[in-house]
This record gives structure tokens, sequence and C-alpha cells, in this order.
């Protein structure tokens, strides 16, 4: 797909966790979605759509979303992501392992640095 | 049950995501618009930003789907659905490969069942088949797998050697059993102890013939065939301790061996212990196939010097009889010439089902190149829809996918119906083979050959698949959407690979071709060399034995045979009757020994061995042998046991330097035996087939004096081989008439081998005739393909190029030499395909050179013919386009677009 070359990829995992801790504030439908993660980070992260709709289905298909119809801002039709239970479950452990994984990474920078 | 929720929750799952984009890219419009854009542009902004909806909706979706599997089930709708839109060039590809991949499938089976199956005897492989080379022996080695054993040798062998687990001779002989319902002829393997353990197959019922059972004073017993026992004894069980009469001799049944067994390579009825006197041997009587079973880990070269430390003590402890040098056989130069049992069984067959195997795969090869031809000349009018499919982000995968998906379940589909093609090949193959093809029971088209029509399928899917897809994955999206209609003609690249297809084509059809020829000028030298007979569709043959247990003395045999022959004579349309120990052809030696020429010294006072065959008072004239000097034997001769011999016109040329010189001159067997005049000469006889070449031949009468007995006693041919020339043989009224004869002199003898001298004269021919109808229907096959494929490709050409021609015509280039233009590119096609396949064949047709006789590989008749006929073909083949070319008229073919 095209893609432009100076947007970063995520790593691979951390879109799912944005997702999952911007729906745990509140459930959203995927424009929605963009939207908080591109403001939330001050533009920093912009979340592809290529990447969201996949992701959101695979999530789905883990089990750690819930999919309703809803209604958008504008009143058309749409459908709400909500986070369950294993999702919470599931973005616990990975903020933990990120943690470690962020602090681990930071050390041997800081000691590159040094 | 989450798989089964993927699957039935999946329709809604699917509109979800298209109704989440939809909204998504409405949203992002509207944001857009409360920017201040306008909204068409907000809408088109919206979307672009967004990127491929449809990529990212199927992205989605894949999340919910075994990925690769539903897309090329997918694909697999899709080709079908195409393929169904276009039956006329679906079924000339199915067709092509069903009968491509059937044949071939069809060949495999027979050289899988026929070559590669280990034989059906346990641990095979440890079976030995006991030949010797007698490379001192003169013409006895000369012509067929080397020299048998002896029964002397059987029992030094037996006894002393220390590499095999178990050792035994067998031979076929026919014999009578009587006492059933009619006399009947059967077959009949005599086998020593030791045969039966090393082919160690179990008895099906009762027990294998036992060591008491070859003690030649014992008990007389015999065991059954499979077959035998159900036709004669209907299976039943109870046959076990029975008696029947063998030979008139009396038997007792004490077993059946199981279906399918088979002595070696022959079929059998009874089997029959050989029941050796152990005080009677002598050294001489070369005539047992010997078989043994290695020690486990010994090998055939160990084995091999095993035995060939016991030829001395074989010669030190046997004899030819008193008066005779035991160590004679020094000469002969004996050693052991072992071979698998396997590859004895196979024989020569092996190099004709290879050359016949390479000639179906060849003509597979062609075959894919067709079709391989007519997948690009699709792809190329799909260019535009592959261009689009690129253009709106299919991958160059993806694409190569697809052309490979379809290219092979052509080939699957081709493979499936290539399995009713097969099995009718199979049939036909069978029927057609030569009768002694080893093995022929054990063909059936079983999971090996399924596997290898499936193996076939794929490959060739793969193969003709891959050139198109290779071709046409490269296709840039904006060069093939711009190569669509204006373009005045096709561009060079374009029409490349199909002329490298039609090259490779004209280059194997070529080999095939030149292949085919080769045989068939074999089998015309083969039929222009003078077998020794003549007429031979009118010549019907037949044995009748009679054996020492029915009629005893010698003399009185003679006379009933001279009975036979004269009922025979009375039948109506016989025009003349006689018989020998053996016709020419029929596979039988009655003899090879010494003889000595009178006045002649030999070195070593060992004279060259000698064919010989005891022949009846006509039998020359019957079968049409010419007699080229002196008369043949009378029954004078033959009642009188008169000292008269005949010799065949080249031992006459050798001994005496031409044929009427030989007459008046004599010869003997052994020293003490008186001297036999010569009284005739006869033409040379192909007594072991057309391709060998005539050995010198001594003929005595059919009765004598026995040379191999001390005291003067009288030896006759007690199975023989009657000749009966009629214009009704083959008849089947006829045969039944001849029985009817023979039965009115004896009711106890049967008649056995009927067959016409034609049919005998044909199966020696079998080999050669086998492989060249192959060849002959493989080179057409080539012929006929790569004339479609020449034909094809110009058509195509001509078809793209119909504007180009247009304005040729207009411009005023004249019609002749733009047909033309179109028969030079297929002939400059088919000169490049034409030396490739030259310089292929000249070393392809080494393989062949074991199956020709009378013409070398490089037969120049044969390499400027087949040249010469594919030229002229691929000339028509392109006329027949080009004509059309020509015909375009200007104005229609540029108002065309």
């Amino acid at each position: 797909m095209t893609r432009a070359p100076e947007r970063r990829d995520l790593f691979p995992g951390a879109l799912e966790m944005m997702i999952l801790q911007s729906l745990r504030l509140k459930p959203m439908h995927g424009y929605a979605l963009v939207k908080h993660i591109q403001q939330v980070s001050d533009n920093l992260l912009q979340v592809e759509e290529g990447s969201l709709y996949p992701a959101l289905q695979r999530m789905l298909r883990e089990g750690w979303l819930e999919s309703e119809m809803g209604i958008s801002a504008k009143g058309r039709p749409t459908r709400i992501y909500r986070l369950t239970n294993a999702g919470i479950r599931h973005l616990e452990n990975e903020i933990v392992s990120f943690d470690k994984m962020f602090a681990g990474i930071t050390r041997v920078l800081a000691i590159a640095k040094a | 049950m989450p798989a089964l929720n993927r699957i039935f929750g999946r329709r809604r799952r699917f509109e979800d995501i298209s109704v989440s984009i939809q909204e998504h890219i409405e949203e992002r419009a509207d944001e857009l618009v409360d920017e201040g854009m306008p909204r068409e542009e907000a809408e088109r902004k919206a979307r672009r930003e967004f990127g491929n909806v449809a990529v990212v909706q199927e992205r989605s979706r894949e999340e919910w789907q075994w990925r690769a599997l539903e897309s090329i089930w997918a694909d697999l709708k899709f080709t079908f659905r195409r393929l169904r839109k276009s039956p006329g060039f679906t079924a000339t590809i199915l067709l092509t490969l069903a009968i491509g991949i059937g044949a071939n499938t069809a060949v495999f089976t027979v050289v899988d069942s026929v070559l590669l199956k280990p034989l059906p005897y346990p641990e095979s492989g440890q079976i030995v088949a006991l030949w010797l080379n007698a490379p001192g022996a003169g013409g006895l080695a000369n012509f067929s797998n080397g020299l048998q054993l002896s029964s002397s040798m059987y029992f030094t062998f037996a006894e002393h050697n220390q590499t095999f687990q178990s050792l035994g001779v067998w031979t076929m002989q026919t014999a009578n059993v009587t006492g059933l319902a009619q006399p009947e002829e059967v077959r009949a393997a005599l086998i020593t102890d030791g045969v039966l353990q090393t082919l160690d197959v179990p008895a099906a019922a009762g027990r294998w013939l036992s060591q008491a059972d070859q003690d030649a004073h014992g008990a007389k017993s015999v065991m059954l065939s499979y077959g035998y026992w159900q036709r004669r004894f209907g299976g039943s069980r109870a046959v076990i301790g029975r008696s029947i009469q063998v030979d008139a001799e009396t038997r007792e049944v004490v077993g059946v061996m199981p279906r399918g067994f088979r002595m070696v390579d022959r079929d059998f009825d009874l089997l029959v212990p050989l029941a050796f006197d152990r005080n009677n041997q002598k050294l001489a009587g070369f005539g047992y196939d010997g078989i043994a079973r290695l020690k486990p880990g010994i090998s055939l070269k160990q084995a091999q010097a095993d035995v060939a430390r016991l030829i001395p003590v074989w010669m030190d402890s046997w004899s030819n009889g008193p008066g005779s040098d035991p160590h004679y056989y020094r000469t002969w130069k004996i050693i052991p010439h072992f071979r698998l049992l396997k590859q004895q069984v196979i024989g020569n067959i092996a190099s004709v089902l290879w050359v016949v195997m390479a000639t179906v795969g060849l003509v597979m090869l062609i075959a894919c190149a067709n079709v391989a031809n007519l997948l690009l000349v699709r792809a190329e009018s799909r260019q535009q829809e592959l261009a689009i499919r690129a253009a709106l982000g299919a991958g160059r995968a993806r694409i190569v996918r697809e052309l490979l998906v379809e290219s092979l379940s052509l080939g699957l589909l081709g493979g499936l119906i290539s399995i009713v093609a097969a099995h009718a090949g199979l049939r036909l193959l069978v029927a057609m083979g030569p009768a002694d093809l080893p093995r022929l029971s054990e063909v059936t088209l079983d999971a090996r050959s399924l596997g290898f029509a499936l193996a076939l399928a794929v490959l060739s899917g793969l193969l003709f698949g891959s050139i198109p897809a290779l071709k046409y994955a490269r296709a840039r999206a904006s060069a093939a959407m711009s190569v669509t209609n204006r373009t005045a003609s096709a561009g060079r690249a374009r029409q490349r690979s199909r002329n490298v297809l039609v090259i490779a084509q004209v280059a194997m059809a070529l080999v095939l071709l030149v292949s085919a020829v080769l045989m068939i000028r074999t089998f015309a030298a083969l039929r222009n060399v003078e077998p020794g007979f003549t007429g031979a569709e009118h010549l019907q043959t037949l044995r009748i034995s009679i054996p020492g247990s029915l009629v005893e003395d010698p003399r009185a045999v003679a006379r009933i045979q001279n009975d036979i022959a004269d009922k025979l004579a009375a039948i109506p349309s016989v025009r003349s009757v006689a018989f020998a120990a053996a016709v020419p052809m029929d596979g039988n030696d009655p003899n090879w020994d010494e003889i000595r020429v009178e006045g002649k010294n030999y070195p070593g006072n060992h004279p060259p061995l000698r064919l010989f065959n005891y022949v009846a008072p006509g039998y020359f004239h019957t079968v049409g042998t010419r007699l080229v000097a002196g008369r043949e034997f009378t029954w004078t001769d033959v009642y009188g046991l008169r000292p008269v011999v005949m010799v065949s016109e080249n031992f006459a040329r050798e001994t005496w330097g031409s044929a009427p010189a030989a007459i008046g001159k004599r010869l003997h067997q052994f020293q003490n035996l008186p001297w036999c005049e010569v009284i005739g000469v006869v033409q040379d006889v192909r007594q072991h087939g057309v391709d060998e070449t005539a050995p010198a031949l001594v003929y005595w009468p059919s009765m004598i004096t026995d040379p191999y007995t001390p005291q003067p006693t009288v030896s006759v041919v007690r199975s023989a081989a009657f000749v009966i020339r009629s214009d009704r043989a083959g008849n089947e009224t006829f045969v039944n008439e001849i029985q009817q004869a023979v039965w009115a002199v004896n009711a106890d003898l049967p008649v056995a081998s009927v067959q016409t001298m034609q049919e005998i004269y044909g199966q020696s021919l079998a080999r050669t005739s086998f492989t060249l109808v192959m060849l002959g229907i493989a080179g057409s096959m080539a012929l006929a393909l790569g004339i479609i494929g020449i034909y094809g490709v110009i058509s195509y050409a001509v078809s793209q190029r119909t504007r180009e021609i247009g304005i040729r015509l207009a411009l005023g280039s004249p019609r002749g030499e733009l047909k033309w233009m179109f028969v030079r590119s297929a002939l400059t096609m088919t000169a490049i395909g034409i030396a490739i396949g030259a310089g292929a064949a000249a070393i392809l047709v080494q393989w062949l050179k074991s199956l020709l006789f009378g013409i070398s590989p490089f037969d120049p008749v044969t390499y400027i013919t087949v040249p010469l006929v594919l030229t002229a073909a691929a000339a028509l083949a392109g006329y027949l386009p080009a004509r059309r070319a020509a015909a375009v008229d200007p104005v229609e073919a540029l108002r065309a677009e």
C-alpha cells in the first residue's frame, strides 16, 4: 500500500494497546478513535485507517472488544466498539510488559549516551 | 464453537466493517466541510486520505477468514466461471492434458509393475538366477542368456556352496494328464528340492514338495497351481491326497500353491518333483534354470566366487560316461554369471519400456507447450483485465497465484479425466504389448499409478502455467493499459515466448519422428530377412508328445507319428504335413553337441558345438525351407535308421566351401560312432528369431541310433512339433478336425501349442513392432501437436497484425509477398527447431541402438526425410493463416478499430 515514508509505523501491539486504552475511557466508533488518539498524543501519533480497521476486527476476534450498532455524532449509523473484561485484562498485561520493555530500552539508551 | 461463530457471524461482521468505514469517511468529509471546504472537494479529500477502501475492507474481512484458503477458493470460483465461458478453449486443453497424462500414466503403470516393483516373493532381492558363462563353448553360449545348469551341477552346488540358504533347479515341460476328463496337456514345472524354499511362498493348501518327494524311487507326488486347482477341482480341499495320472504315472496331490504364484516368470499347472537319480547323472545336460536364495549379507560377487570354486569340484565328481574326459569342460572356461532374479525376469524388455516411457514423456512436453501457448494467447487477451487489477492494488504475487490457480485446476481436471484415458490406454498397451512381456499379470492401475497421474497433473499445471504467469506478472499497469488497441502491431517481445515454445515443439517432434522412422526402417529390414520358411500364415503348427510311459517302443512312436501325419494329410485342404523336434523361432533348441567332419582335425580334439534338429521326411518341403542340394529324408531312412544327415547351407559353406560339395561328405558326433553321410543341404533358417543370425544347423532324422548310450539303442523325437500346410491354417474347425484325426490314431494324445507359423513369426517381431507402434503413435501425435502449434502461432500473429497488413496492402505491398512473410516466419521457427532437434536426436537415439536392426542410428535416409516432412508440414501450417492474411480487405482492416 502507498504509505508516506516520513510516518513511522507503531511497533506491533502498540496500536492495539492504544485502542484498548482509548476505549477504556469510553466506547467509541472508528473515526472517533482516530481523532482521540491524534488529539491525546498532540498529533504525535497518527493512526492509519488501513491498519485501524483490520486491527479492530482482529481484536473483536480475540474477544477483547465488542461491537454494537450506534449512531455517530452526526446522526449516521455506525458501529461503536466497547472494551470487554478480557480486553481489560489483556490491556493490563500489555502495559506491564510494555513498561518493562520501555525501562529496558531507556537503560540501554542511557548507557549508549554516557 | 468460535469456529462456527466465525462462519455464521461473518456476514454481519462484514457489514459492520463497511458501515464503519463508510461512516468514517463521511465524518471526515463533514469535518472538512465544517472547516470551510466545498462538499464535493471534501468528500474527495476524505476518500483519498482514507486510502484504498476495497483493500482495507478486504484486509479487515481477512481477519475472519482462513485467509489463504478462502482467497484461493475465490480464485477457483473465478477460474471456473471463466473456463465455463470459453468451452472450446477449456475442452481443447482438458482433452490434450487427459490424453497426455493418461498415456504417461498407462506407460508408467507398466514400467512400474514390470521394472520397478520387486518380484512377488518375500525378500525377493536375495533371489539369484544361476546362469553360467562358457566363453570357450562356441555357439552354445552365443545367443542366449549364457549357459544353464546341469543336474550334476545342481548336486555339487547345492551340497557344497557356502553362500546360499537354498538352491534348486527347475525346468518347464508339458505333461499329459489323463483319467480326469479328456486327456489334457498341461504346463508342468519340474523342480528340485530348494526351489520352493528359495521362492519361499507357502502353500495355499496341503504342503510343499519335500525332500522325500525328490527320491527317484520313492512315492510319486505333485502340487497344483491355484488356477488348475480351481479349474479342474473347483477349489475343493478334498483334492489333497487324491491321485492323478501325469504322463501315465500315478501321482498323489500333496498341496496347492496360492493364487498369483508363478514359477519365476512362467505360468504352470503342476509342480512335479524332478527326482534325479543321483547314481545316474552326468556332467552334461545343461538344460536347467538354477535359482538360489543368498544368505543374508552375502553379495552376488561373493556367491559367484563361491561357485567358481566349485566348478573344478564338479568336474572331479562326475563324468559323461566311461572313456570320456571329465575335464573336457575346462576348455569351455565355465564361470558363474549370476544375476538377480528380477533382472533375469525383466530381460531385454527394459530398454523398450524406457524408450516408450521417454517417448510419451516427450509427447507430454509437447502437449504442455501447446497448452502453454494457448494460455499465453489467453493471458494476452486478458492483459487489460490484469493491468486493471494491478492498478487496483493486486500485488504481483496475487496475479501470479491466480494464473497458477487456473493452470493448476486445468492440470488437475485434466488429470482426473486422464484416469479414464489411462485405463483405456493400459488395456490397449497390455493387448498390444509383446506377448512375452514379463510380469504382465501384475500390471494394474493402482495407487502408485494414480499418485503418478496426480503428480504429473500438478507438475504439468505448474509447467505450462508458469510461462504466462511469469510473463504477465511483470506487466506494468501503465504499459499494459496503453498497449490496447491503437498500436499497430504487437511488439516482438510479445510474440517471442510463443515462438520459443513452437521451436521447442518442433525440436521434440523431430526427435520422436526420427526415432519412429528408425523403427519403421528396422521393421522393414526385419521383414526383408529371409526367415527360412515361406507362407507362414498357411502353416499350422502344434505339438504332440508321446511319453515313454504311454508308448515305450521308439519304433512304435515313429509309426504313430507317421500314422498321425498320414491322417492329417487326408484332411481336406491340407497340402502337406511333417514334424520336427522344433520349428523355427518357437524357442526350443532340441540339442547342441560336437560334430566331427571326416578328414578334419580339431584343436585339443574338441570340435565346435552345433545346433541339432531332428526332422521327419517332408519337413523342409512343408515349411518351405529351400533345398539347396541333395535330397530330404525318406521314411525308409527313418525306419531303417540309416546313417544319413542334412546340414544348413552356412554349415556346408563353412566346412566344404559350397553346398553341392557337401553331398556325400561324412560326419559324426563321437569318434566311436559310425560316419553319417550328408544327403542334403537346406537354406539357412533364423532359428532364434529374425534379428538373430541363422545358426549352423545339423539335421538328423526323427528316429536315429542313440549316440548317448553305450549299447546301440533307438532314440526318437517324443515331443514333435507338427507342421501342416493348408489354406485353412488358424481356422477353429480346422483345429478340431486335426484333434479328431490325432485321436483317431491314439485317443490318449492331446494336441498342444496350436499356433500358426505367422503367430510364431509375429512374436519374434513383437518387441520391434511394439516399439514401432508406440513410437509411431507418439511421433504422429508430436507431428500433429507441432503443426497445431505452428498454425496457432501464425494465425494469432495474423489476427494481431490485421491492421498492419491492411496498411501494407494499402501501400501497395503484393499479396504474394505478404503470404510469404508469414510462411517464412513459420519456416524460420521450423528450421531452428529442426537444427536443435537433430542435435538432440543424434544424442538420444543412442538409447534406441539396442532396438535397431540393419540400420545405423544415424541413418541418412531418416535424417533427410524427417526434416523434409516437418518442413512441408510447417509450410502448410503457416500457409493456411497466411492466406487469410493476404485476403484481408485493407479498407475493412483499417476501419475495424
